[in-house]
């Protein structure tokens, strides 16, 4: 069970109507290391991964759905009052088409949301490392992201959501180093 | 003190069709020196934390483009 609270993680404020910018930003919605592929994943792999992480999971998974809510948040911001002809004009006549100015779970290219993009292997290590991966990999999409973006309001939250994926990935560095602890047991290498 | 970034210098042939980089960096944030975070690291007061997206000084490393770089005076 969760319980909703109606505001955001971190602040989002857009300084330009930029449809372009949104066109990127969708990435990290539906793209493969996106935050809805991070929160399905995490939240899928904590039934089968030993108590001691379960919580952890719980709490990343969670927390990766405020995220998906900021990014929400952003691409709508941007395109919210774009014309058809601005969405063309930013290379989403083709979303336009399907959509109208609405969000959907695809990545930058117009792939939708895939299954396929998470694994749950059952076994701990191996998807705590997969979990490790997923983060450095959200991290360095941020960091091309903000590479690509010239709006400072949007930047500003794109670093925070970086740094968090920082801390998401020492987290389950953490994890992994749990798992594998031999401390307060008699063994002798 | 780790860096956050380290670079290398790839091969450029006389060819090339885009101008060479010669120097290509590469984050490396401070998390994975640490693997296990220790007790009683320094923290940031709750607002700068939530500025920062983190409680943790040793784990803030943030990510400026090349403008937004130019801007600060060249400081990363």
């Amino acid at each position: 069970m969760w319980v909703y609270e109606k505001k955001l993680q971190y602040p989002v404020r857009v300084s330009t109507c930029n449809p372009t910018l949104a066109k990127y930003l969708i990435e990290q919605y539906g793209g493969a290391d996106g935050e809805l592929a991070a929160a399905l994943r995490y939240l899928n792999q904590r039934y089968t991964i030993p108590d001691k992480v379960i919580g952890l999971l719980t709490d990343i998974g969670t927390e990766e759905f405020a995220h998906l809510e900021m990014i929400a948040t952003m691409v709508y911001k941007l395109t919210k009052d774009a014309t058809p002809e601005q969405m063309k004009a930013a290379g989403l006549g083709a979303h336009y088409a399907d959509h109208d100015n609405a969000l959907y779970y695809h990545n930058a290219a117009g792939i939708p949301f895939t299954a396929t993009y998470i694994t749950a292997k059952g076994d701990p290590i191996a998807d705590l490392y997969e979990d490790i991966a997923a983060e450095e990999k959200a991290r360095a999409t941020y960091q091309w992201l903000i590479n690509l973006s010239d709006d400072p309001d949007i930047n500003d939250s794109l670093r925070f959501l970086r740094e968090r994926e920082i801390i998401h990935s020492l987290r389950f560095r953490e994890a992994v180093g749990i798992l594998k602890d031999e401390k307060g047991k008699k063994k002798i290498f | 003190m780790n860096t956050h970034f380290k670079s290398y210098y790839p091969y450029a042939s006389p060819f090339d069709p885009c101008q060479p980089v010669t120097e290509k960096t590469y984050s490396t944030p401070p998390h994975l020196y640490m693997s296990f975070q220790p007790p009683n690291l320094p923290q940031f007061s709750p607002l700068e934390a939530l500025k920062a997206g983190t409680l943790w000084k040793d784990f803030y490393d943030p990510w400026y483009n090349s403008f937004e770089k130019a801007k600060r005076g060249g400081e990363i």
